[in-house]
């Protein structure tokens, strides 16, 4: 029986799809409609540059006319598709006509990403990613002028090279510190830049665009430094997003990046559909390449036709292209990020080339490359990565056959020397389990778990496997946050916007905002709600209180160590009493009001802060409690005084911001009834002093601290988690808790050791400087605000009508004490992305 | 239409909500990096609370976006739409500049 099959979209993609399905289905078991929006047949997007270098929409013609022939086939052009009904299995076309399926291949691509820049859809503003969007361009150029190109990567360039073509005099604008910056270093982009601006570009990197300018039609670009470039031209070419507009209508999930979400075999969640190409993300990703596509294509006419499994086998994203002409490729730590590594850099500026090698400590080892202006080596270094040279370093870089074992990086070659892991075993395991990036290796293989140097090699393998890793903290940010991290330090940036606009991409969002805060707290940059850092703080840490689920919030004040005078027991209820807030004895010793409104959170505190409390940081990732038993002063058993050393480790450590929040405890004897082992840090008296133990977690993963040194006296213990804190504050993931960064070192604590009590990479005192620092620098924050009128105005119900209570509070009784009253709403399921409270 | 002033245009820091009360109905007015200025609803369809304005701003994929500080669902600011849950959506109000005032409107 022939059934129908509905393409949606007619890009390369999706034409692959069909010849495939043309050529296999000997039976014509389907019949094939194909819905593309454009009003043209597929064609080489890839080669889209061409048609303005002579070639014809012909010429870049993919489609064969025995396809177009093919009675099986129906190809319609400019037939949008706007709806579809997966339960009734036909698709709407913008006509309104609607067409039945048995099977739906969405094959949509992507569109050119428009950064949010004012003046961005004024006439004059073009992007680059169809024909039409060529014609327009020539069109509208005029020779001599200047024209604009927003963007200075790959597609960024040809872009460039295009307006060239047309005669125009191109600028190029791009927010990193050089041209190409996912692909090349930093020696590499000044050749790449020297060779394009031969070619007559005007590059500006690290310059974000602030608006483009005109009333009626572009008149100028202006950049973020004042920079105004006179122009009526301006294309986009910051990237691009995938086309899943259908995914609402449809009732189809989508990635977290976007794209539509499918599995390995490009299913989405309803039978019968499928999403392949730009558009699919697959896993959880999308590729931006069109070999990936072609072998999703593959895949589902194998799975149409019942020829086998389909699943998208992964894709070679290593880089290597020709662009205006010139070579660039980079391959394996390109960027040299491997601790001791050398670089060894063959630079030729009279014939524009530059080629770097990255090599181990020991020079024998190549681990990594960026070649420009003369890629032709690439094919014989990349194999190379991670072994040792087969000739000396500038040998190599001579152009290819020159003798050099150009084979493949063999299986048993070991990747991992720590823990002596292959590459054969470390793809065998990424297909196996499915392993999607470097902490799943870690987990399987324990490659990479030691001195991290095989990373880079690690995420080459996943990347060879069709996985493209990321770190990144999230889209605004390729970096990790201990990258971040590293930036803000070596660099001095001192806020959000500098750092976004310099490493970073479009304005932020809730991931990376705080994690960003975070680090710029922790280096010391002032009251948390200064200026511009209170736009970056989650709302606890907005308003200094933690957020309940009816819009209030609760207070907790800072009870050192547990330990409270009855005077300011009383103060507590007689605040609590006085603002109606329900009473509660905390998990960490401690007393939490909940229940105030915004606009009497300052009250309250007022009263709190005359009274001698300040903020216990319940809201933040920082400090939040020192538990502590009674110990010796009572204890019949303590041997010594926890009570005074959990106060003073309390004091010296409160505010302090961290990746995630941070807890201890301490013990006056081996009883533990501060429960100490389970907490990020925790102190066991002994006989000769403390033991300190480090890595517990209650939550989610309990798992017991474990012990980092013994017998310390009061000076070394403070030392050593001096140490041990500011350590883990520089190195570790966004909301990584302790016990989790100390698994991801390996051996962890051996590791941990040689670095905080032996002092191996002589770091300790830089730590314990830092840490001195912040106990320096510490002020309470809410007494902060409280002097300070203008983070006061914030905290208001409504700003027009500061007194009105927010009338969705609702109160009811519950044991004598107030509790939200239900909202008639359903609280919601939290995605997976919303999982993490606080 | 008619226009109610909510504030003065110093008080809506780029970037950080302010509440406002429209004629009864809780409004959260946003002011973006680039000085668009945005008025949604603030209450969250997702859990009934009014907290919408105390959410962080940036963007998803260059749409300006808030996310709802309870459980960090994000919405459109320019449409109101919740780009983590089919159907969710915040309800928009017209929202000007005029001289150093930020004015909304019911709509
Ligand atoms: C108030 C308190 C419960 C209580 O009534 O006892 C509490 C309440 C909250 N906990 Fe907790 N935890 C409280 C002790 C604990 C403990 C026990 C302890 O500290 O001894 C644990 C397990 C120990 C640990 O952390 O290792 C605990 C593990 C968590 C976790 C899971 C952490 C993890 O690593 O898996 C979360 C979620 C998170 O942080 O991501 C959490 C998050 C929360 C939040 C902040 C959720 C939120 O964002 O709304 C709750 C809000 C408190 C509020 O509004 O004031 N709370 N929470 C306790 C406050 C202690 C204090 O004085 O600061
Ligand atoms: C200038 C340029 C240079 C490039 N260079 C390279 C390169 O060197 N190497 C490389 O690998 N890749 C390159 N690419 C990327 C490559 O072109 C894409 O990966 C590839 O085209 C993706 O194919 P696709 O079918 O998924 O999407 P597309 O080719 O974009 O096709 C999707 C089609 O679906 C249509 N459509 C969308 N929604 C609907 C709807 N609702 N109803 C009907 N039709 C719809 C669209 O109009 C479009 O025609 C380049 C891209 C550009 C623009
Ligand atoms: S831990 Fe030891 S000293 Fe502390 S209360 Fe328990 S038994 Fe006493
Ligand atoms: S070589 Fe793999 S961790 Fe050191």
């Amino acid at each position: 029986m022939t059934r129908t099959l509905v393409v949606v979209g007619h890009g390369m993609v999706g034409h692959r799809l069909v010849e495939v399905l043309r050529e296999r289905d000997e039976f014509g078991t389907w019949r094939i409609v194909v819905l593309g929006e454009e009003p043209r047949a597929a064609y080489d997007r890839v080669g889209l540059s061409s048609y303005l270098d002579g070639k014809t929409a012909e010429d870049l013609g993919l489609t064969g006319q025995d396809l177009l022939d093919d009675p099986v086939v129906e190809l319609r052009l400019g037939a949008a598709v706007t709806g579809v009904d997966t339960a009734a299995r036909t698709v709407a076309l913008a006509g309104g006509e609607s067409l039945s399926y048995d099977a739906l291949v969405l094959a949509t691509g992507s569109k050119p990403f428009v950064p949010p820049v004012p003046g961005r859809q004024l006439p004059g503003t073009f992007v680059y990613r169809t024909i039409e969007d060529l014609d327009a361009i020539r069109e509208a150029a005029t020779e001599g002028r200047q024209g604009v190109v927003i963007g200075g990567g790959l597609l960024g360039l040809e872009a460039a090279n295009a307006l060239r073509l047309l005669g125009m005099r191109p600028h190029v604008v791009e927010m990193a510190p050089r041209l190409m910056p996912l692909q090349v270093d930093e020696g590499g982009g000044a050749v790449l830049r020297g060779l394009v601006e031969q070619l007559g570009l005007t590059v500006h990197t690290g310059a974000a665009t602030r608006s483009v300018d005109g009333e009626e039609h572009v008149t100028g670009v202006t950049l973020a430094d004042d920079t105004v470039i006179d122009t009526d031209l301006v294309v986009f070419s910051a990237g691009v997003r995938p086309r899943d507009e259908l995914a609402e209508v449809a009732g189809l999930a989508r990635g977290e990046r976007g794209g539509f979400l499918v599995d390995e075999a490009c299913r989405t969640g309803v039978a019968g559909v499928w999403a392949i190409g730009e558009c699919a993300a697959v896993e959880g990703r999308c590729y931006g390449l069109v070999a990936p596509g072609y072998a999703m294509a593959e895949g589902v006419a194998e799975q149409l036709l019942e020829q086998g499994e389909g699943t998208f086998p992964g894709a070679d994203l290593s880089t290597k292209l020709k662009l205006l002409g010139v070579d660039v490729a980079s391959f394996g730590d390109a960027h040299a990020t491997t601790e001791g590594a050398l670089e060894v850099v063959y630079a030729n500026n009279a014939a524009g080339t530059y080629a770097k090698l990255v090599l181990s400590d020991d020079a024998r080892v190549l681990l990594g490359g960026v070649l420009v202006g003369d890629a032709s080596a690439y094919g014989v270094l990349r194999p190379l990565v991670d072994r040792e040279l087969p000739a000396p370093p500038e040998q190599l870089l001579l152009p290819a056959g020159s003798g050099v074992d150009s084979a493949a990086l063999p299986d048993d070659a070991v990747v991992c020397s720590c823990n002596n892991v292959s590459k054969g075993q470390i793809t065998d395991a990424i297909a196996e389990h499915g392993l999607d990036a470097v902490a799943g290796v870690k987990s399987c293989t324990k490659a990479g778990t030691s001195c991290g140097s095989c990373v880079p090699m690690i995420t080459t393998l996943l990347g060879e496997c069709g996985v493209e890793t990321s770190q990144a903290l999230c889209e605004h940010f390729t970096q990790s946050r201990a990258e971040l991290f590293e930036i803000v330090q070596a660099t001095g940036v001192g806020s959000f916007s500098e750092l976004i606009a310099k490493h970073g991409t479009g304005r932020g969002c809730d991931l990376c905002k705080p994690a960003v805060a975070s680090i710029l707290a922790s280096l010391g940059n002032g009251h948390i709600l200064e200026g511009e850092q209170a736009a970056l703080q989650d709302t606890n840490d907005r308003f200094l209180a933690n957020l309940q689920r009816n819009g209030t919030y609760s207070v907790v004040p800072r009870v050192p160590g547990g330990e409270i005078t009855p005077e300011k027991l009383i103060v507590l209820g007689e605040v609590a009493k006085e603002f109606g807030l329900y009473t509660k004895i905390t998990g960490g010793q401690r007393i939490d009001l909940f229940g105030a409104r915004v606009e009497q959170l300052p009250q309250v505190w007022k009263k709190l802060v005359e009274a001698g409390f300040e903020s216990g940081h319940a809201y933040g990732k920082a400090l939040r409690t020192v538990k502590s038993c009674v110990g010796n002063d009572w204890c019949r058993y303590g041997v010594q005084d926890s009570v005074s050393m959990a106060i003073r480790l309390e004091l010296r450590y409160r505010g302090l911001r961290s990746p995630h929040k941070l807890k201890s405890a301490v013990s006056g004897c081996a009883r533990e009834c501060a429960e100490a082992r389970g907490k990020d840090f925790g102190v066991i008296a002994t006989d000769k002093g403390w033991n300190l133990y480090v890595g517990g977690n209650g939550g989610f993963t309990p798992r017991h601290a474990e012990l980092l040194a013994a017998d310390l006296d009061d000076e070394q213990l403070v030392k050593l988690i001096d140490r041990f804190l500011m350590f883990y504050v520089r190195t570790a993931d966004r909301l990584q808790r302790t016990s989790a960064w100390v698994e991801s070192l390996d051996g962890g604590l051996e590791h941990l050791k040689e670095v905080l009590v032996e002092d191996s990479l002589g770091i300790a005192e830089e730590l314990e400087a830092a840490m001195q620092r912040h106990v320096d620098h510490y002020s309470d924050e809410w007494a902060g605000v409280l002097a300070d009128p203008a983070k006061l105005s914030r905290f208001v119900s409504f700003v027009n009508a500061p007194d009105a209570p927010d009338p969705t509070i609702r109160f009811i009784e519950e044991r004598g004490q107030i509790r939200p009253g239900p909202v008639s709403l359903p609280m919601p399921v939290p995605a997976s992305q919303t999982q993490e409270v606080h | 239409m008619s226009w109610r002033p909510i504030c003065d245009l110093a008080l809506l820091q780029p970037e950080c909500g302010v509440p406002a009360l429209v004629d009864g109905h809780p409004v959260a007015v946003f002011r973006t990096h680039d000085d668009e200025l945005f008025a949604v609803g603030n209450v969250d369809p997702l859990c009934g609370a009014g907290v919408i304005s105390r959410g962080i701003v940036g963007d998803r994929g260059g749409e300006p976006t808030v996310a709802s500080p309870m459980l960090k669902q994000v919405f459109s600011l320019r449409t109101g739409e919740c780009l983590d849950v089919p159907d969710a959506r915040l309800p928009v109000f017209p929202v000007r500049r005029r001289g150093s005032s930020v004015e909304v409107a019911l709509p």
